[in-house]
C-alpha cells in the first residue's frame, strides 16, 4: 500500500506530538508509532519540566542556561542552550493553556520544586525551577498533547514499525513501515520526515526505559548515512529501584530526600558540599558506586538507601505518590517508614542523531542539512545536554525543539516540490523481511540480547577503561555476526513480536557499537563518560563533539567544535 | 520455583477456536507476571502475543485477566497470588481478541474521543498561566492518574450488557474536564452525559474502582458527575 502526506512523524512521544500540533491543520500529517500513542515512554517522566518562571522564588533564564552548560560539562552548544532556556517560560505557559494540570501554589500559580543541578545566581544554592504535576508530569503532558492532536485531525498509525527511510542523494522522501497488526508493508511518501523515536536504554541490562526504547530512529538515520553525535554519553540515573532499575524520580531528593550509605551517613555532603543530594546525575551515580566500592553499600551489597521517611505524609501523598507506589509494589517497601534500596540505572541518551536547533538532521561537521529529514527529542543531539543532562531538561528539550522542528518543517513543506515516489525502497524492505522470516539459524534472539545488555552494563556504563571497552567492542561485533544466524520461529503475519524484536536487536547492536567506539575514542573523563585510565577532563584535545558515520568498514569517527558563547569552561564542582 | 501458566491462545487468522496452552516457568516470588510472559516468549514460544512497554504500570499497555481478575501484568508479582503458583492468563473481556492476549481497543478510544477530552476555553489567553486554585487541581488529581489501560471499562458489568455505554474510563476523563475550573463549557459537557448511555449507565457497581491499577476512586468521581446533574435539575 502507498500513502501520501506532507509530513510523516515517527514517534508519538512529546517531541513528535508537539511537532504534529504545530503542523496540524496546515499540512497533511501522519504520526507513526510502534506502540499506541499514549504508551510512549515520555509518559514515564516523573519529576518535572524546568523553566525559570520564578513562581516560588527569584529565577532567571541566564541562571538556567549556566546550570545547563555547567551540567553538560561544557560540551553542550551554548547557542542551542540559550534558545532552550530562553524559550522555557513560554513553553510552560503554552502547556498550561493547552490544559496541562500542573500542581499549583497557594495563590493559584504553577508550583515549582528543586531539582538536581538547578541553582540560583550561577551556582550559589539550589533553586525551585521544576514545574510539575505530582510525580507524573510526563504522563499528563503526553495525555494533553495527544488529546489536542486528536482535535487537530492528525492521522495516527499506531503499532506501525518503520523499516527504512527513503533516502537518496536528493534527501529523504518518506519511509517504509510494517503494520504490526496485519503484517502489511506500507510506503509513506512525504516531503518531510521527523524522527522523534526517543531513547535506547534497552541496550543496557538495568534501565528505567521501556521495552520499546530500542533506539530505532537513531539506527535508521545512521544506516541511511546520517551521523550520530556524542553517543558515548549515556546517563545513569542515580536512583533506580535495586535490581529492577525502575525510576525513583529526582523529585524525591528535590522534596528533601537523602541518600545514605551502610553507615547511615549522608555521603553526598562529602562529594558536593553546596548542593549535596541535588548534585547532577553523573556525579551522584559515580558517588553511589564509589561508596559501594569502598564497602559502604547496604549489607555489603551493590545498593544504597534513599531516605524519604522524614518528609511527612503530605509531601509523600501529594507530590510523590507514584514513586511511593512503585516502592511498595516492586520493592515491598513503605517509603514513609523505611528507606528505598536504590542503585544507578540506565536512563537517557545525551547523544543522538546530529541535528541543529531548527530540527534539521545534519550531514557533516559543517552542519549541512539533509533535505527532508528532521529529528527532535531524545533521539536527536542538538546538543543541549552535552556530556550530562540535568533533570527536568528532557521534557523541555522535547517541547522546545519539537515545536521548532514543526515550524521548520512547515516552511520546508511549503517550498518543497513533491518528489517522484521510489518503489525500490519498498522492494528492498520486502526482501529484507522475507529474508528474515525465512531465517532458520541456530541462534536465539533472547540470548544475544541478554549478552549485549550484560556486556554494555559491565563494560560501557558508569566507569570505563580501554581494556574493557576493547573487549566490549569485540563482543558486540561477535554478537552482530551471530545475529546473522538467528531464526524467526513465529511465521505468522499478525503481531509478530519475534520478527520486530529481531530488527530491534539489529538496531541496538549498531548503537552499542557506536557508543563503545565513541567511548574508546574519547580519552578523557567528562560528564557521564568516566574513563578510569584518563580520569581528567581534557579540554585541549576533547572539547569537541564526537560524530560517527557508518562507513564501509563500520563506524567512522570525526568531530565538530563545541559552540561557546557566554560561559568559558571552568572546573566543575558543586 | 516452578510456576505453571495456562495462557489463552487464539489467532483468528488461522484458529477456529481458542485454546489454553500450558507453560512451566522458573520464577522468583518477586518476579512480575510480565517477566514470566517475557521468559515464555524469549525461551520457549516466540509466537505468544501480548502488549507491554514501560513494564512498571505507567504506560497502560498490558492490562489482561490474571487468575480471573483484570490487572496489569507488570504490576502484579508472582507472590501477590495465593494460587499455588498456578496462573491462568486471559485477554481483557468485552473487547474483540486480535491475537492471544491482544484485544482491539478501538471502541475504547472512540468513547474516549466522544467526551471531547481536551480543555475548552473562551479563547482569552493570558500572557502567563491561568490561575487555578490548588484545591481545584487536587480535586481532579485522582483522574489525572488514569493511564488509559481500559481495566475499568473491561471489568464493568454494564459495559458487558450495553455496548453503547461510555464506560468508566471515558466518564472519568469527562469528570476531569467538567471539574477543571479552567474549562468554560462544563454545562455542555454535563448535558451530553445526561442519558442512559452516559453517566446514568453507571449503576454504582464499584468494579471499576476495585480493579483500577492506579487506585483511582473511579466510582466516586462518576458520582460527582451525577451529583452535579442532580444539583442542576434542582436549580432548574
Amino acid at each position: 500500500m502507498d500513502r501520501n502526506y506532507d509530513a510523516v512523524i515517527v514517534g508519538a512521544g512529546l517531541a513528535g506530538l508537539r511537532a504534529a500540533i504545530e503542523l496540524g491543520g496546515q499540512a497533511r500529517v501522519a504520526v507513526i508509532s510502534k506502540v499506541f500513542a499514549t504508551r510512549s515512554h515520555s509518559g514515564a517522566a516523573q519529576g518535572g519540566i524546568g523553566a525559570a518562571v520564578g513562581n516560588e522564588e527569584e529565577d532567571r533564564w541566564e541562571w538556567h542556561m549556566f546550570d545547563t552548560v555547567k551540567g553538560s560539562d561544557y560540551l553542550g552548544d551554548q547557542d542551542a542552550i540559550e534558545i532552550m532556556t530562553r524559550d522555557a517560560a513560554r513553553t510552560i505557559y503554552e502547556l498550561e493553556h493547552l490544559g496541562v494540570p500542573f500542581n499549583r501554589t497557594r495563590d493559584g500559580r504553577i508550583a515549582q520544586r528543586a531539582f538536581g543541578g538547578h541553582t540560583r545566581d550561577f551556582g550559589k544554592a539550589a533553586v525551585k525551577r521544576a514545574c510539575f504535576a505530582a510525580d507524573r508530569t510526563g504522563r499528563v503532558i503526553l495525555d494533553t498533547l495527544w488529546e489536542q492532536s486528536l482535535r487537530k485531525g492528525i492521522d495516527f498509525f499506531d503499532e506501525y514499525y518503520v523499516l527504512s527511510l527513503m533516502m537518496n542523494g536528493a534527501g529523504c522522501s518518506g519511509l517504509v513501515a510494517y503494520d504490526f497488526a496485519t503484517g502489511d508493508i506500507v510506503s509513506f511518501h512525504s516531503k518531510a520526515v521527523l524522527l522523534a523515536t526517543g531513547g535506547a536504554g534497552k541496550i543496557y541490562k538495568t534501565t528505567s526505559n521501556a521495552l520499546a526504547s530500542t533506539g530505532d530512529g537513531m539506527a535508521l538515520a545512521y544506516r541511511a548515512g546520517a551521523p550520530l553525535e556524542d553517543m558515548e554519553f549515556v546517563q545513569f540515573h542515580p536512583t533506580g529501584i535495586y535490581k529492577l532499575g525502575i525510576l525513583i524520580s529526582e523529585a524525591a531528593r528535590g522534596e528533601g530526600g537523602i541518600l545514605r550509605n551502610a553507615e547511615g551517613e549522608r555521603f553526598m555532603e562529602r562529594y558536593a558540599p553546596v548542593i549535596k543530594d541535588l548534585a547532577p546525575r553523573d556525579l551522584v551515580s559515580r558517588c553511589i558506586l564509589e561508596e559501594i566500592r569502598a564497602g559502604r553499600g547496604i549489607n555489603g551489597k551493590d545498593y544504597v538507601h534513599l531516605d524519604l521517611t522524614h518528609l511527612g505524609a503530605d509531601v509523600i501523598g501529594h507530590k510523590l505518590a507514584e514513586i511511593v507506589g512503585f516502592a511498595r509494589t516492586y520493592a515491598g517497601v513503605d517509603a514513609a517508614r523505611e528507606p528505598i534500596p536504590v542503585q544507578p540505572t540506565c536512563h537517557y541518551m545525551m547523544g543522538g542523531i546530529a541535528a541543529d536547533a531548527d530540527g534539521h538532521v545534519i550531514a557533516d561537521a559543517g552542519g549541512t542539512p539533509l533535505a527532508g529529514l528532521f529529528a527532535a527529542g531524545e533521539c536527536a543531539c542538538v546538543s543541549v545536554h552535552g556530556a550530562n543532562r540535568l533533570g527536568c531538561n528532557s521534557l523541555l528539550d522535547t517541547l522546545v525543539f519539537g515545536r521548532r522542528a514543526g515550524v521548520t518543517m512547515r516552511d520546508f513543506i511549503q517550498n518543497a516540490k513533491p518528489r517522484k515516489p521510489f518503489a525500490t525502497f519498498r522492494k528492498q524492505a520486502e526482501e529484507q523481511l522475507a529474508g528474515l522470516m525465512a531465517a532458520d539459524g541456530p541462534e536465539k534472539i533472547g540470548a544475544i540480547m541478554a549478552e549485549m545488555q550484560e556486556t554494555m552494563m559491565e563494560r560501557v556504563s558508569v566507569f570505563r577503561h580501554a581494556e574493557g571497552l576493547q573487549a566490549a567492542l569485540s563482543t558486540i561485533r561477535e554478537l552482530k555476526e551471530r545475529c546473522m544466524r538467528i531464526s524467526i520461529q513465529d511465521k505468522g503475519c499478525r503481531f509478530n513480536r519475534n520478527l520486530v524484536e529481531a530488527i530491534e536487536l539489529g538496531h541496538m547492536l549498531d548503537l552499542a557499537e557506536v557508543i563503545t567506539a565513541g567511548a574508546l575514542h574519547r580519552q578523557e573523563s567528562r560528564g557521564a563518560h568516566w574513563r578510569e585510565d584518563f580520569a581528567k577532563r581534557d579540554d585541549e584535545n576533547f572539547l569537541h563533539h564526537t560524530l560517527v558515520r557508518l562507513g564501509g568498514e563500520g563506524p567512522q569517527i570525526f568531530s565538530r567544535p563545541v559552540t561557546i558563547t557566554r560561559f568559558q569552561p571552568q572546573e566543575r564542582t558543586y | 520455583m516452578e510456576c505453571t501458566f495456562a495462557v489463552y491462545r487464539f489467532d483468528p487468522a488461522v484458529d477456529r477456536k481458542a485454546r489454553y496452552q500450558h507453560y512451566t516457568v522458573s520464577a522468583e516470588p518477586t518476579d512480575k507476571i510480565l517477566d514470566c510472559l517475557n521468559r515464555i516468549r524469549w525461551d520457549q514460544d516466540p509466537t505468544l502475543a501480548y502488549r507491554a512497554s514501560c513494564a512498571h504500570g505507567i504506560c497502560g499497555s498490558d492490562a489482561m485477566v490474571i487468575n480471573g481478575r483484570v490487572a496489569l501484568a507488570c504490576q502484579k508479582l508472582v507472590r501477590d497470588f495465593q494460587t499455588a503458583n498456578n496462573f491462568v492468563i486471559e485477554p481483557l473481556p468485552v473487547f474483540q481478541v486480535l491475537k492471544d492476549l491482544i484485544v482491539d481497543l478501538a471502541p475504547f478510544f472512540k468513547k474516549h474521543r466522544a467526551v471531547r477530552p481536551y480543555l475548552i476555553t473562551n479563547g482569552n489567553v493570558p500572557e502567563k498561566e491561568r490561575l487555578q486554585d490548588s484545591e481545584n487541581q487536587q480535586f481532579i488529581e485522582p483522574a489525572l492518574r488514569c493511564i488509559l489501560c481500559a481495566s475499568c471499562t473491561a471489568a464493568c458489568p454494564i459495559t458487558r450488557v450495553n455496548p453503547d455505554y461510555l464506560g468508566p474510563a471515558a466518564l472519568l476523563r469527562a469528570f476531569r474536564y467538567i471539574c477543571d475550573s479552567r474549562d468554560t463549557v462544563p454545562l455542555e459537557r454535563l448535558k451530553a452525559l445526561d442519558n442512559d448511555d452516559g453517566i446514568w449507565g453507571c449503576k454504582t457497581m464499584w468494579w471499576c474502582t476495585e480493579v483500577c491499577p492506579k487506585g483511582i476512586p473511579v466510582t466516586k468521581c462518576l458520582g460527582q458527575i451525577k451529583r452535579l446533574l442532580k444539583k442542576g435539575d434542582a436549580q432548574a
